[in-house]
C-alpha cells in the first residue's frame, strides 16, 4: 500500500469553521435569485401551479420534479456512496470527506422536500401519504416519498454531532455517538431503496418512455449512477471548496474515490450498453434525432472520464479529477432528465419547456441551497483547515 | 453459521437484480377481468358525430361549458381537459368522402377514460386517490385523498386524467362512467342518451361477445344492434361495415373495461399502441419482489447494523 503522508496530518487534525464573512457577492447574488423566486412561489401559491410553469396534462412532470426532486436528491447521495466505502466496504481512510459529503446530502435532500411542497397540487392534504388507510403499498411513489422522508429526517440525526460539537455540548455528541450506528445503517438503507425506485418510478410509464430509457433495470441503472455521481459530487465540491478555502489537500483521497467511481462507471455502462442492444434498440441512438444525440451525449460524457481516470498517473492531477468530475455529474443528471422528461413522449401535440417562473423556483431552491452551504461551512466544524 | 460479509452482499445484490431481470409475469388480461366488470362498448362504425354525449356527459357530471377558437357560442372542446370527460374527436384522410374508410374516408372516435383491468393510476397514486371498485372495475377518484402528485397522468397510456393547472386548489378531472347514475340504477349519460347506439353500456364479457357478433357480420347486410344497454330491448337496424379484425381494449395495455370497433385501424384514431401487457404489472412485479413483507429491507438493515459496528470498531483500533 502506498503511503500518504498527508493522511496522516490530515487525521490530528478535526474539523474547523472556515471563518470569513457570510455576505460575500456570492451569497448576496444568491439572495436575490431566491427573493425574485419567492415573487414566483406566491404567484403559484395564489393562482395556481398553471400561473408560474408551463407544465400540462401531457408533461404533468416538469423541472421542478426532474431536477429539484430526482436530480436534487441524486446530488445529495453523496454521503450515501461515501458511507458505503467507509461502512461497507470498511475503508476508513476515506473518514475525512464524510463529513462535508453528509452537509451537501442534508441540502440536497432537505430542498428536494421543498420543491415537493411547492409541486404537488393538494400540498394541505400531503400528509394523507402518511396515513396508513389512504397510503397504497403498491405504489412506487409512495415507496420514494416515505424512504425520502424517513432519510431527511435521518440526515439530520447523522449532522447532530456537528452542531453540537459547534455549541460543546460534549456529553449530547458522545450519546449521540453511541448511538448513531443505527442511524448510519439506515442512511445507507433508504437511499439504496429510494433511489433505486426512482428508476422504477419511470418503469410504470413505459408506453410514453423511448427504449432508449425504459427497461426493468431502470432502478438498477438508476442506484448505480446514483453512487458514483455521489463520488462525483464529493470530487466536484471538494475542489470548489478547496480552490478558494483554506482546507487541507484532498487530492490523494479524491484520486482514490475517483478510481472506484471509474470503476462502478465501467459496470454500469456495460449493463446500460448490453440492455439497449439485447431489447434491439441500439438503432434508435444513431438516428440522428434528439433523443437518439442525447443518449450518445449522456454515455460519452461517462465514457471519456471513465477512461481518463483508469489511468492512474491522471488521478494525481486535481485539474483532471475536477474536470472528470464535472462530466460525470452532468452526465448522471442529464441521464435523469432524459428518463423524465426528454425520452418521455405524450403522444403528439404535446411540448415542454420550462417557464421562466418555473424555472426562478428551481434556482430560488438552488440559490437557498448554496447560501445554507456558505453560512455552514464558515460557521460549523465541517472542514479540516489547512 | 457465519456469513462472510462478501456472501451476504452478493446475495442481497443477487436477488435485488433476479426482482428487475425477471421476465415479465404472464398478464393475461382475460385472467385478471373482473366477473361482474362494467362497461361501454364503442362502435366507431355507429357513431355520427353528434356530440349528443358529450352534451349529455357535461350535463350528467354538472361539467362547464369550454371553448376552443374564436366563436364562444357552444361548447366546442378541442381536446379532453379538466372541463370535458368525454370528447368525440374526427378523423380525415383524403377526399374524406367515405365514412369508415381509412383512404379517402373519414370516423369518428370517442375518447374517455378506458377504466383499465389493470390500472396504472390506480397502482401509482400514493394516496389511493385513484381506486378501482371491486366488483364493477370502475375507476374513480378521491379529491379527499389525492395530493396532486400528477402521478398518474405520467403512467396513465391514454393519458386520461386532467389536472386543474389554472386552480390555487386543483383536482384531477376524469370519466368514472357515471358512478353517480349507476347508484341510482341509471346507466352512463353518454350511453344512455347515445341516438345510434354506438356507446353501449354493460357488463364487460356481454359486450365481448356482442363485439365479436359484430365482427362475425357480413359487412353490408343488415343486421339488429342493442342500443343504450346491453340489458334493454331497444333495438336498431344498420348495415353492418368492414369491421378491423380486432377489438380494441381487448388485450391492449392488459386489458380495458372500454372495448372499441373500428372500420379504421385504431391508430389512426389517436389510441395507443400498446403491447399485451400493463407496465403497471413489471413495475410492480419488482418492487413486491423486492420489499415482500419488507423481508430483503430488514434484513439489509441487519447486515448493515453489522457492517457499521465492525467498521466503527476498526477505526477505534
Amino acid at each position: 500500500m502506498r503511503n500518504y503522508p498527508a493522511l496522516k496530518e490530515w487525521f490530528m487534525k478535526t474539523e474547523q469553521p472556515l471563518e470569513g464573512k457570510i455576505l460575500t457577492p456570492t451569497f448576496l447574488i444568491c439572495g436575490l435569485i431566491f427573493l425574485i423566486s419567492l415573487i414566483f412561489m406566491a404567484k403559484r401559491f395564489i393562482y395556481g401551479i398553471g400561473a408560474v410553469s408551463n407544465m400540462s396534462d401531457g408533461y404533468p412532470w416538469g423541472i421542478w420534479i426532474a431536477f429539484d426532486v430526482v436530480i436534487g436528491t441524486a446530488f445529495g447521495c453523496g454521503g450515501y456512496a461515501m458511507a458505503l466505502l467507509v461502512y461497507v466496504l470498511n475503508k476508513g481512510e476515506y473518514h475525512p470527506l464524510v463529513r462535508p459529503a453528509l452537509m451537501t446530502s442534508l441540502f440536497g435532500y432537505s430542498l428536494a422536500g421543498v420543491a415537493v411542497v411547492i409541486d404537488v397540487g393538494r400540498y394541505w392534504q400531503l400528509y394523507n401519504i402518511f396515513l396508513p388507510w389512504y397510503a397504497n403499498p403498491n405504489s412506487v411513489l409512495l415507496e420514494v416519498a416515505l424512504c425520502v422522508g424517513a432519510y431527511v429526517a435521518v440526515l439530520w440525526i447523522e449532522f447532530t454531532p456537528t452542531f453540537l460539537e459547534k455549541f460543546g455540548a460534549d456529553n449530547a455528541k458522545a450519546f449521540m455517538n453511541k448511538i448513531m450506528f443505527v442511524f448510519i445503517a439506515l442512511g445507507i438503507l433508504l437511499p439504496t431503496m429510494h433511489q433505486s425506485s426512482l428508476g422504477t418510478v419511470m418503469v410504470v410509464a413505459g408506453s410514453k418512455l423511448s427504449p432508449l430509457w425504459w427497461t426493468r433495470l431502470l432502478p438498477l441503472l438508476f442506484l448505480i449512477s446514483c453512487i458514483f455521481l455521489g463520488y462525483a459530487i464529493v470530487v466536484f465540491e471538494s475542489s470548489i471548496t478547496g480552490s478558494r478555502y483554506p482546507i487541507l489537500e484532498e487530492t490523494d483521497l479524491l484520486g482514490k474515490v475517483s478510481a472506484v467511481m471509474a470503476g462502478l462507471i465501467a459496470i454500469y455502462l456495460v449493463i446500460r450498453f448490453a440492455d439497449v442492444v439485447i431489447r434491439g434498440h441500439l438503432n434508435l441512438a444513431f438516428k440522428g434525432d434528439l433523443n437518439g444525440n442525447m443518449f450518445l451525449l449522456e454515455n460519452l460524457m461517462l465514457l471519456i472520464p471513465m477512461g481518463i481516470l483508469l489511468v492512474s498517473a491522471n488521478r494525481r492531477s486535481a485539474r483532471v479529477l475536477f474536470l472528470c468530475a464535472v462530466s460525470i455529474v452532468l452526465s448522471a443528471s442529464l441521464y435523469r432528465l432524459n428518463t423524465y422528461i426528454i425520452g418521455f413522449d405524450p403522444g403528439s401535440g404535446w411540448h415542454y419547456f420550462p417557464a421562466v417562473g418555473e424555472i426562478f423556483i428551481s434556482l430560488g431552491i438552488v440559490s437557498m441551497e448554496i447560501m445554507a452551504f456558505l453560512y455552514f461551512i464558515k460557521r460549523l466544524p465541517i472542514y479540516r483547515r489547512s | 453459521m457465519k456469513i462472510k460479509r462478501r456472501d451476504f452482499l452478493k446475495g442481497l445484490a443477487g436477488s435485488a437484480v433476479l426482482a428487475m431481470a425477471s421476465p415479465a409475469v404472464a398478464t393475461s388480461s382475460e385472467g385478471k377481468r373482473l366477473p361482474d366488470a362494467l362497461g361501454i362498448l364503442y362502435d366507431a362504425t355507429l357513431c355520427v358525430g353528434c356530440q349528443v354525449c358529450m352534451v349529455a356527459c357535461k350535463k350528467a357530471n354538472a361539467m362547464p361549458v369550454e371553448h376552443s377558437g374564436s366563436e364562444r357560442l357552444w361548447d366546442n372542446p378541442a381536446d379532453l381537459s379538466a372541463s370535458t370527460l368525454n370528447i368525440i374527436k374526427k378523423y380525415e384522410n383524403g377526399t374524406a368522402k367515405n365514412k369508415d374508410l381509412e383512404i379517402d374516408g373519414y370516423a369518428f372516435v370517442k375518447r374517455h377514460c378506458m377504466h383499465c383491468v389493470d390500472a396504472a393510476c390506480v397502482s401509482a397514486c400514493p394516496a389511493s386517490a385513484l381506486t378501482k371498485e371491486l366488483k364493477t372495475g370502475i375507476v374513480s377518484y378521491n379529491k379527499n385523498a389525492c395530493i396532486g402528485c400528477r402521478y398518474c397522468q405520467v403512467t396513465c397510456p391514454f393519458n386520461i386524467p386532467k389536472f386543474e393547472w389554472d386552480n390555487p386548489f386543483p383536482k384531477i378531472v376524469k370519466c368514472q362512467l357515471c358512478s353517480h347514475l349507476l347508484a341510482k340504477g341509471q346507466i352512463p349519460a353518454c350511453c344512455g342518451e347515445c341516438p345510434t347506439g354506438a356507446s353501449l353500456f354493460g357488463p364487460v364479457k356481454d359486450l365481448l361477445e356482442e363485439a365479436e357478433r359484430r365482427q362475425k357480420m357480413t359487412a353490408g347486410k343488415y343486421y339488429e344492434f342493442p342500443v343504450s344497454d346491453m340489458s334493454s330491448t331497444k333495438i336498431q337496424i344498420h348495415k353492418a361495415k368492414n369491421y378491423m379484425s380486432h377489438i380494441y381494449g381487448k388485450s391492449e395495455g392488459g386489458g380495458t373495461q372500454i372495448l372499441m370497433l373500428s372500420g379504421v385501424p385504431f391508430d389512426k384514431l389517436g389510441l395507443p399502441v400498446l403491447p399485451d401487457h400493463s407496465y403497471t404489472a413489471i413495475a410492480e412485479n419488482i418492487q413486491h419482489t423486492l420489499y415482500k413483507g419488507m423481508i430483503l429491507p430488514i434484513v439489509a438493515f441487519g447486515g448493515l447494523i453489522f457492517l457499521v459496528k465492525r467498521a466503527e470498531k476498526n477505526k477505534k483500533s
